[in-house]
């Protein structure tokens, strides 16, 4: 079964507008594809379009923050983390005032815009800034549950989005805690570590590879900052070796994260499933992802030889 | 839903609401006269040069230019109470040019925000008065700033939150000339217009100088006061440097209804000190101790 992250983020801000006067909402000139409009139909009032001036946007929204309000400002990903950096940084982060930014179109998922508005860099730029709280929810049900983890928390928040629909892999049943990851399959040989759209691959990864007698943990890793290294630890100590699978550039993504862990704590071989440190291109979806070998059969790849690494 | 934490700033708030206390007994500020903010104008400005002297570094020039401004704000206009700097009904003042930090805090230690001895820890390690601006170090201070062109959009969002509370507090920022080579302003200024904000008054300090020069020579922004009434706003020129003429233009912004207003105050870099006056030398530069000795000669 598949749903829309973006529609989930429309939907539970609808829910917690209606929940707290205190919440507002800033878009971009694109509320219409991150769903914000859902909250702007029902809120109007409460409701700011800034036009394609997202670095005002920023500054508004901290304003309002600054006033006791709860900010959620969204665009696409590419606009929210690196066209605004600074004004990002100036006047949310460095003041830790309470503004959510949740950014939809992350990775290279948009697919046929093309390398304009391919997001590879925003979790390596938005974790390099103190203060902040990054999520790449896995599906509908945890972004549903991450959006209002932020709304109920107080501080900078950087949550990642995507455009297609994506599988969900959890459960009626699940609960999100921030900086917590998700034991999805246990195992003992090794573990996979994705998070946003890649944990879907790495499950059935996983699945295909129980089928050779390789038993694999699945870790999904929403949070990337502050990331959950007990989770990260146990993993190392109890199957001694990580692949780390994300839509984003390796520099700076969730796998340098788990690797600084790794290193610091229990170092393990480790493979990174990553994109690639080049600059993309239009096409579709799935085919992005193949050119940068984040498909199942790579991962299940990369798997094989990391564990012919740990073996040796 | 409460959140689990809260901003730092906002927590004197609820003591405030809850105290039951008048607003205009909260605002302990008396409105000096005239004379008696000619007064304070001149303190201020030794404050400046003392603090940056000390520090060996700082931004005197931009600082002196906008004394007048700032003595008229925090001296006569601004409903404000230095006891209580997170009041929630306070009227705000944004610094859009955080480099006038100096004065800034100059003003806030004279109205009782800080102690006047604290003036001299300026841009020290460890003091809470940074070299910018700093919005979680300093009592007073609204905004984190330094990195010009981003006040009027902070500024945006303190004036829309009034609307939403039903509060009546009015929204200040000061911007500089050169500053507004910054994209970003007018992005804002659009936004201020196409929002209605008549609660936010805006004010250029025009020195006409920035660090490389005058800004004729190194980016026009003439002509300045059209582009801003093009961008939807009531314009008001005045003597930067005439308190009665920025007294009036700002009690005029307040009966403007509909649209936000600038004042464009027309000042002198470095006004005050012979030899700092529309000398870009003293922009990013202190005095040194015989150049402050001088200046505060003049000063007296």
């Amino acid at each position: 079964m598949e749903a829309s992250t973006r529609e989930a983020y429309g939907k539970t801000l609808v829910e917690l507008g209606g929940e707290n006067e205190n919440i507002v909402v800033l878009d971009a000139d694109l509320s219409r594809s991150t769903m914000t409009r859902l909250f702007a139909t029902k809120f109007p009032h409460r409701f700011f379009d800034c036009g394609i001036a997202e670095q005002n946007m920023m500054g508004i929204a901290a304003g309002l923050a600054a006033s006791g309000k709860t900010a959620f400002a969204s665009t696409f990903a590419i606009f929210a983390s690196g066209r605004c950096f600074d004004q990002v940084r100036m006047s949310i982060a460095q003041p830790l005032l309470n503004v959510k930014i949740v950014a939809t179109h992350g990775g290279v998922t948009v697919g046929e815009d093309g390398f304009s508005h391919h997001s590879i860099e925003d979790i390596a730029l938005m974790c390099s800034l103190p203060g902040f709280t990054i999520i790449v929810p896995a599906d509908a049900i945890e972004t549903a549950q991450a959006v209002r983890a932020a709304a109920e928390n107080y501080g900078p928040f950087y949550i990642r989005l995507c455009r297609p629909r994506s599988p969900l892999v959890y459960g009626d049943d699940y609960r999100f805690e921030i900086g917590k990851a998700a034991t999805l399959k246990s195992g003992d040989d090794a573990t996979i570590i994705a998070t946003g759209l890649m944990v879907s691959l790495a499950l059935e990864a996983a699945r295909r590879l129980k089928g050779e007698g390789i038993d694999c943990r699945v870790l999904s890793m929403p949070t990337i900052k502050p990331i959950d290294e007990d989770a990260i630890i146990k993993a190392a100590k109890e199957t001694g070796a990580i692949v780390t699978c994300e839509e984003h550039l390796e520099h700076g993504g969730l796998g340098s994260t788990v690797a600084r862990v790794v290193a610091k704590h229990r170092p393990v071989p480790m493979s990174f499933l990553a994109l690639k440190d080049k600059y993309t291109s239009s096409g579709k979806p799935n085919e992005l992802l193949a050119s940068h070998g984040l498909t199942v059969d790579g991962i299940e790849e990369a798997m094989r030889h990391l564990l012919d690494r740990k073996r040796a | 839903m409460p959140p689990q934490k809260s901003d730092p700033l906002q927590e004197g708030d609820a003591a405030s609401a809850s105290a039951n206390i008048s607003a205009e007994a909260l605002s302990s500020q008396k409105a000096l006269s005239i004379d008696e903010m000619m007064v304070m104008a001149k303190t201020l400005r030794r404050h400046i040069i003392t603090m940056t002297a000390k520090a060996g570094s700082g931004h005197p020039g931009g600082s002196l230019s906008s004394v007048e401004i700032i003595t008229a704000l925090y001296f006569n206009v601004m409903r404000h109470n230095p006891r209580n700097p997170n009041w929630p009904d306070r009227d705000r003042f944004v610094l859009s040019k955080g480099h006038a930090a100096p004065l800034l805090y100059a003003a806030l230690a004279e109205a009782g925000y800080l102690p006047i001895e604290e003036l001299e820890t300026l841009r020290e390690y460890g003091s809470r008065l940074q070299g910018h601006t700093d919005r979680t170090k300093t009592p007073g201070v609204e905004m984190s700033a330094g990195a010009l062109g981003q006040g009027l959009s902070f500024a945006i969002g303190i004036s829309l939150a009034a609307r939403l509370d039903s509060k009546d507090y009015r929204v200040y920022v000061l911007l500089g000339d050169g500053e507004c080579d910054e994209g970003q302003v007018w992005e804002a200024a659009m936004a201020c217009a196409h929002f209605k904000l008549d609660n936010l008054t805006a004010i250029v300090d025009r020195n006409r100088q920035q660090i490389d020069g005058w800004t004729k020579d190194v980016m026009n922004t003439e002509p300045l006061e059209e582009k801003w009434h093009s961008f939807g706003w009531q314009t008001i020129k005045v003597d930067g440097h005439n308190l009665s003429q920025i007294l009036n233009a700002l009690d005029e912004a307040k009966q403007i209804k509909g649209k936000p207003t600038i004042i464009i105050a027309y000042t002198t870099k470095g006004k005050g000190v012979s030899f700092m006056e529309n000398n870009p030398d003293f922009h990013g530069n202190a005095p040194t101790a015989r150049e402050a000795e001088k200046a505060l000669e003049e000063l007296c």
